[in-house]
């Protein structure tokens, strides 16, 4: 098994990723440059955080129209696990593989936080090892995170089951106060229709050993990794 | 011919405009009263192309592909030709 990590100029999550995925969990992975086509020889890519092309234009948009995008979404076709974190997600919005667009926060701040979440569904590739409804703790670290999609959109990834992470108070209610960005309906993280993308705000490979103050983030990638193992 | 454009790039309405709104907090404080604050962008596009029709549609492509994201924005194009 392994799994492509890619880099574009401004990626900066990068190491972290490949960190967890190969220092903490063991299993292969490596870095791929977006000039890079081929991706046949990868089980799972990770879209890592990062400030892509200086986010110019928009946060993640010169990104999303790279070559290495159109064979990510053969890869997605094909129902190989992706992930996009925080940039990541902003990618994969802006390339059409997930629905929606984020947007500059409600409070136009950078904000880098540890956030709560609420798993809405462990029917995913990348959310099996947590239990539905279960609160985690993730850090965000980010200015456009603000997650918005037309009525018709919003309701469709409620009926499909698409919504991922809410951010929610300690109680585990969604609330506005929870809400770090102005996200619709608290959204931190949705799947596409066949699930087998996933995009999310938070870092969960900034939570991922006990010296970070959280493990959360790490069933995110065991999840991913037990995903492919299976397939 | 060479032809210019100018393409005004704005987030449709009733979208929460936070640089708008922290920049109409800040005439206040300047004491300027402002119903609303909104923001755009302007992107200046010089091109060739054979008449002004075709310099539309090439543009209109671009923005369609790259310079906007219709999930969240309204754009508007201005054309001239450039002597």
């Amino acid at each position: 098994m392994t799994i492509g990590i890619v880099q574009f100029g401004g990626s900066n999550c990068d190491l972290d990723v490949l960190h967890v995925l190969k220092g903490v969990i063991g299993v292969d992975a490596e870095l791929v440059w977006y000039k890079e086509e081929d991706l046949s020889r990868f089980d799972g890519i990770v879209i890592p955080g990062g400030f892509s092309y200086g986010d110019y234009l928009r946060a993640g948009a010169i990104a999303a129209r790279t070559p290495i995008m159109a064979s990510i979404k053969e890869l997605a076709d094909t129902g190989k696990p992706i992930i996009g974190i925080c940039n990541g997600f902003q990618v994969l919005t802006e390339s059409g593989l997930l629905d929606g667009a984020l947007t500059t926060n409600n409070y136009p701040k950078f904000r880098c936080e540890p956030t709560l979440l609420r798993v809405e569904t462990n029917d995913t590739p990348f959310t099996s090892k947590f239990k539905k409804g279960e609160i985690v703790s993730i850090p965000i670290a980010h200015m456009e995170g603000n997650f918005y999609a037309d009525e018709e959109t919003l309701s469709k990834l409620e009926d499909n089951d698409q919504v991922a992470f809410r951010y929610v108070d300690k109680d585990g209610k969604v609330t506005d106060e929870a809400n770090p960005n102005g996200s619709q309906e608290n959204i931190a993280g949705i799947v596409s229709a066949k699930k087998n993308v996933l995009g999310m705000m938070p870092h969960p490979e900034r939570a991922s050993e006990e010296i970070l103050g959280s493990k959360d983030g790490l069933r995110i990638f065991e999840s991913m990794v037990e995903f492919i193992s299976k397939n | 011919m060479q032809y210019q454009a100018d393409v005004t790039i704005e987030l449709k309405s009733g979208m929460l405009d936070p640089e708008g709104t922290t920049i109409k907090r800040a005439l206040e404080h300047l004491g300027y009263e402002t119903d609303s604050v909104k923001t755009a962008k302007k992107y200046t596009i010089d091109l060739q192309a054979e008449s002004i029709h075709d310099a539309r549609e090439t543009v209109e492509q671009m923005c369609q592909k790259l310079i906007a994201n219709p999930i969240i924005h309204n754009y508007a194009i201005s054309l001239r030709e450039l002597q």
